[in-house]
């Protein structure tokens, strides 16, 4: 039997990634690499959780990154820099 | 400065992955509150089910052919989202899959405060197992910027404009957690996006007790409350450090836990001045000056309350 039709509609779960929200950007986060201490929290308060990595090496996923700074404000050890982005 | 990480041994740390809200959804560059539901959901697992009010959350979350939920997410109306909640708990316990699921209710401020207290009064009263999170950006953000119940004093909304005859908002914040607490449910809480850790304990504490839980999470919203996209955090942590958001747990209508403020209170002209919803307090004159004091005192009151210092 074929399943009932819901009301409304139904979307693929994640399928918001085929929006690319890095177009946003008027400034990127730029990732030293220099003094990070592994705390991870710019993955913590990044808010759309694109900061990926492992053993003190992290970068945006500049596909979404909107450039909100909030990940350079909140970095304990200012390991990660605000620039202005350039197309 | 290298020599001494590699020199230090640390626990490996798991993989990151993606959050269970995925990117690409159209939150403000700085949102508060998509940070909020990235870490309530991250915070409960992928065996959830959601539900959630109309508001920013769920405009900006799923527009149209798009989901940025990984669980199963449901919007119906905007007062609804805890009745919503509660049919899904009902049909669970139905078909005899209730068990190792949770069932998250959300709505924003307006939602909740306002248009859903009725519905949130009703699944509290019932005693479904479900947790209503709160995500409290202090207006209707979505529609642009109007006041709402939980707007705090003399903030500047689109219908409370400070001007000759006006400081903004007439109105204080209601006391909603008070409200969830009174109905003698087991657990209460409130949180704030400026402590990520603590927001996220206080999530998977409450998934694990019986019976209806009620959360408020204070967001930032750099759109509405008009500052900077990076000052986010700083702001939701400054609201606590000046007493006029107090973080506290409740069990069964009393305060168990509070988050101390101690020696590290600030003045409240700490959290107002970066705002440009406040902007119109730091005029001069001493009637600005009596409309700050009257802040200070609802810092004041708080901190007396639920002792914070």
């Amino acid at each position: 039997m074929a399943r009932p039709r819901p009301a409304g509609y139904v979307a693929e779960p994640g399928s918001s990634k085929a929006n690319k929200t890095g177009s946003w950007r008027t400034e990127k986060p730029v990732f030293l690499h220099d003094t990070c201490t592994d705390c991870r929290i710019c993955v913590l308060v990044c808010p759309d959780g694109i900061i990926f990595g492992a053993d003190s090496i992290y970068d945006a996923d500049f596909d979404f990154c909107k450039g909100c700074g909030i990940c350079a404000a909140e970095c304990p050890v200012d390991d990660i820099e605000m620039a202005p982005e350039v197309r | 400065m290298s020599d001494t990480k590699t020199k230090k041994k640390r626990k490996e740390k798991p993989p990151i992955e993606e959050p269970l809200l995925a990117p690409g959804h159209r939150a403000c560059s700085g949102c508060g509150e998509s940070l909020g539901a990235k870490l309530v959901m991250d915070a409960a697992g992928p065996n959830t089910y959601a539900t959630c009010c109309t508001g920013c959350l769920e405009v900006f979350s799923t527009p149209y052919p798009e989901s940025a939920w990984k669980m199963p997410w449901i919007h119906s109306l905007f007062e609804n989202s805890s009745a919503v909640a509660a049919g899904i708990e009902a049909a669970l316990i139905a078909q005899g899959r209730d068990k190792d699921v949770n069932i998250i209710a959300m709505g924003g401020d307006g939602g909740t405060a306002d248009i859903g207290i009725g519905c949130l009064s009703g699944m509290l009263e019932r005693g479904h197992n479900i947790l209503y999170v709160c995500f409290d950006n202090e207006a209707y953000m979505n529609t642009g910027v109007q006041r709402s119940g939980l707007t705090p004093f003399d903030a500047r909304t689109s219908t409370s404009p400070p001007g000759k005859r006006s400081w903004g908002n007439k109105t204080t914040k209601k006391n909603l957690p008070g409200i969830a607490g009174a109905h003698g449910i087991p657990y209460v809480a409130t949180a704030t996006v400026g402590y990520p850790n603590d927001l996220i304990n206080k999530v998977k504490k409450a998934l694990k007790i019986q019976g209806p839980k009620y959360m408020q999470v204070h967001v930032p919203c750099p759109l509405g409350w008009i500052h900077p996209t990076d000052q986010t955090i700083e702001i939701a942590k400054l609201a606590v450090l000046t007493g006029l958001i107090p973080i506290y747990e409740m069990e069964y209508g009393e305060v168990t836990r509070v988050r101390k403020i101690g020696k590290n209170r600030r003045p409240v002209e700490d959290y107002l001045k970066p705002q440009g919803r406040f902007r119109h307090l730091f005029a001069k004159g001493a009637e600005a000056e009596e409309e700050l004091e009257k802040i200070r005192q609802i810092a004041e009151d708080n901190i007396k309350k639920f002792g914070l210092a």
